[in-house]
């Protein structure tokens, strides 16, 4: 089928929109908990014992998800003002962030909260933003792990800048697997949409950076479906711009892992940019202040409950013996020891001074903005016992 | 060791210094590799230093201050053009939440040391788009430093400062200016802080606050005031956030009578900023209102009839006549 000497319609080169992700989804573990090859990628853990790096993998995905559930409940307690939840994306997460070496860095979105745990960053300083005691509670090069951004796909661009600093330090590309580094930009379904993430594709093909495009398709932007971002897989626009895309499924800790490695090698050895759909979906809302009821069915919910990533991964370890009751209990109490660690923390966290807030507006602080902080700080010490 | 050279020669030189001196200093923009820039202001930097830092970039405004945050995050020290005023909006985003506030929700622990030069203003008889003067809604900004160059020797010296700087300097360069002008530079000077006006012509009666194009307008004004007994003194602003204001109330508590003048539009501009300020310091010293001469608030005519929609020096000496009046 043609359009009038337009070319074959949409379907005929894309397929039927696939509501499973499509027969190009990229999976290594089935929903069942079942090992499975394919042909371009496989489970490399770089010469670590393959069921140590799984019983790790299982680990980082029930602590992340402890870290949602904490956070999610001391919003409703009244502790942090809000909480953008990440239930059913911690395969994604853990897979990208584990897929990491040390010398590559990674901008995330407000979300990664797997990401960050992945990158040593304590979750607690990820509370402080939402709490409203900081921007920002984390060292960024500490572990190579950016601030949260919230405006939507403006960090694309800085870590496809980033990347391009890396090309001029000569650690793209020359063999050394210590030295060569490339970058992980995060994003969603919605931010596809964003100028500024088409311009870092752009600017990324161009230059030939080693960057990682790695987008969480959760289905959901807010309240507006996929179908509203784009008409074709969101993978096959890489290749209109000149690299290329992948879709894996999201919920599979494994094949994510192997695509963004594979994805992470490509950049660090000079071969540019790679597009990663992360095929997943958003099991809870967009934040705490979201009501889905509003917006979609309960039916998508319970199928994807099916291809829950955690539980895929306990299936696959018992049913091959490689974990049992003692593994899955430590773990267990782990995660009830970060609850109380994120509980306590949270609440304790002191609010900012109130002159703190003239800090660090600039590098070097201008005297009109001194002298508006000399009048604050005297307008509150003329109040009897307020300082 | 004087020579005489343009605006557009100093700035060249400015950045040829600059990029000597610290190896870090990249630019990046469009058009600025082999054609020089559409204004010849990078002439010659790309053969000389590379196209790994002279980067000509793919036509996206906020891609490309976009990426130059990425680089300064990775320790460089971006210099960006944007080609025309009009052109720094789809870039605006970028600017204000993500440049000017990096460093402020680090506290501290990141630093944004880029520049993004903007040719501003009018007067080239350019179509819609390349006369515009946005520098009050980047001077709103916190976060960000504003300042404007109005002569081929602040142009040499203060481009290298913003560089030099560890905050985002928002840079503006008068594009009228560029090829006109010439004046003596002598690089073994030593520069006055970038972040300080300065009085340009001394005088008596009333105080003209003026930069970037303007500055030029209000000399011609004392010139002409002078010729009638009227004795202007002249501040060249330079930085617009900061403001330096230490000079400015110190003549206006001599002269009584101010007018500013800017190319941008009246309302809201910083001027606005400029009155509020002198009325809360120098009230009791005030012999009249402070008068603003600036572009009248509709957007950038057609060519043929910018100079009247622009301050010239007829508006100035009206004002001058008004305030003297009081």
């Amino acid at each position: 089928m043609t359009h009038n000497g337009f070319g074959p319609d949409l379907v005929e080169v894309f397929g039927p929109s696939q509501q499973d992700g499509g027969p190009e989804l990229v999976q290594l573990l089935t929903p069942e908990g079942e090992r499975v090859d394919h042909p371009d990628f496989r489970f490399d853990t770089g010469g670590e014992p393959e069921d140590e790096v799984v019983r790790g993998f299982y680990r980082d995905m029930v602590l992340t998800r402890r870290i949602d559930v904490e956070a999610t409940a001391l919003q409703r307690h009244g502790e942090l003002g809000i909480w953008a939840q990440l239930l059913g994306q911690e395969a994604a997460q853990v897979g990208a962030g584990r897929a990491l070496r040390p010398q590559d860095f990674v901008f995330p979105t407000y979300r990664e909260h797997g990401v960050a745990w992945c990158r040593g960053v304590d979750p607690l300083n990820l509370l402080g933003l939402f709490r409203g005691v900081d921007q920002g509670g984390w060292d960024p090069a500490a572990n190579n792990f950016g601030l949260y951004t919230i405006v939507i796909g403006a960090q694309t661009l800085h870590a496809t800048g980033y990347a391009m600093g890396m090309q001029r330090d000569g650690v793209v590309g020359t063999g050394d697997p210590d030295r060569d580094a490339a970058v992980v930009a995060h994003f969603g379904d919605g931010a596809s949409s964003q100028g500024d993430v088409n311009e870092a594709f752009i600017f990324a093909a161009s230059y030939n950076a080693p960057v990682v495009f790695f987008c969480q398709n959760n289905q959901w932007a807010i309240s507006e479906p996929i179908e509203r971002q784009t008409r074709i897989p969101l993978y096959q626009r890489a290749l209109g711009f000149g690299f290329p895309g992948v879709r894996v499924d999201g919920n599979d800790v494994l094949a994510t892992y192997a695509v963004t490695q594979a994805a992470l090698q490509r950049a660090r050895d000079g071969q540019g940019p790679t597009f990663v759909e992360a095929y997943t979906y958003r099991m809870g809302a967009h934040t705490t202040t979201d009501d889905p009821t509003r917006y979609r069915l309960s039916d998508d919910l319970e199928r994807w409950k099916l291809k829950d990533p955690i539980a895929r991964v306990e299936v696959y370890l018992r049913r091959n013996g490689l974990a049992g009751d003692d593994f899955f209990a430590a773990v267990q109490e782990e995660a009830d020891d970060l609850g109380v660690h994120l509980r306590e923390g949270c609440k304790a966290l002191p609010d900012p001074q109130p002159l703190s807030m003239f800090d660090h507006v600039y590098a070097e602080m201008t005297e009109e903005l001194a002298a508006q902080r000399d009048g604050f700080a005297a307008y509150l010490d003329s109040f009897e016992g307020a300082r | 060791m004087a020579q005489k050279v343009t605006l557009a020669k100093a700035l060249n030189m400015g950045l040829r210094k600059a990029m000597e001196d610290d190896p870090k200093v990249l630019l990046m923009g469009e058009d600025v590799g082999k054609l020089g820039g559409v204004f010849r202001i990078t002439d010659g930097l790309q053969k000389d230093f590379g196209e790994d830092r002279v980067i000509d970039s793919p036509l996206a405004e906020s891609g490309i201050v976009g990426t130059a945050v990425g680089l300064a995050l990775r320790g460089y020290r971006p210099v960006v053009e944007i080609q025309f005023d009009g052109f720094v909006y789809p870039a605006y985003d970028q600017i204000v939440c993500q440049v000017a506030k990096i460093h402020y929700r680090s506290q501290g622990k990141l630093k944004m040391p880029m520049v993004i030069r903007i040719p501003f203003g009018g007067g080239i008889g350019a179509v819609e788009h390349h006369s515009e003067s946005p520098e009050a809604q980047f001077a709103h900004t916190p976060g960000l430093k504003v300042v404007a160059c109005s002569n081929p020797v602040d142009g040499y010296w203060m481009i290298q400062q913003a560089i030099k700087s560890d905050d985002p300097v928002i840079f503006l360069e008068p594009k009228r200016q560029y090829h006109a002008d010439k004046a003596d530079l002598d690089e073994t000077a030593t520069p006055e802080p970038l972040f300080r006006s300065r009085v340009v012509r001394a005088g008596g009666d009333v105080t003209v606050l003026a930069y970037g194009p303007t500055v030029k307008t209000a000399l011609s004004a004392a010139e002409a005031a002078a010729g009638e007994g009227r004795s202007l003194e002249v501040i060249d602003l330079r930085t617009l956030s900061p403001l330096d204001m230490a000079p400015v109330y110190e003549s206006v508590r001599r002269t009584g009578r101010v007018v500013v003048t800017h190319e941008a539009h009246v309302n809201l501009g910083i001027g606005a900023e400029l009155a509020a300020r002198i009325t809360e310091e120098c009230f009791y010293s005030l012999e009249a209102p402070v008068l603003r001469v600036g572009a009248f608030d509709a957007p950038y005519p057609p060519s043929r009839i910018e100079e009247d929609f622009l301050p010239d020096l007829d508006r100035v000496l009206d004002a001058v006549d008004r305030s003297l009046g009081f």
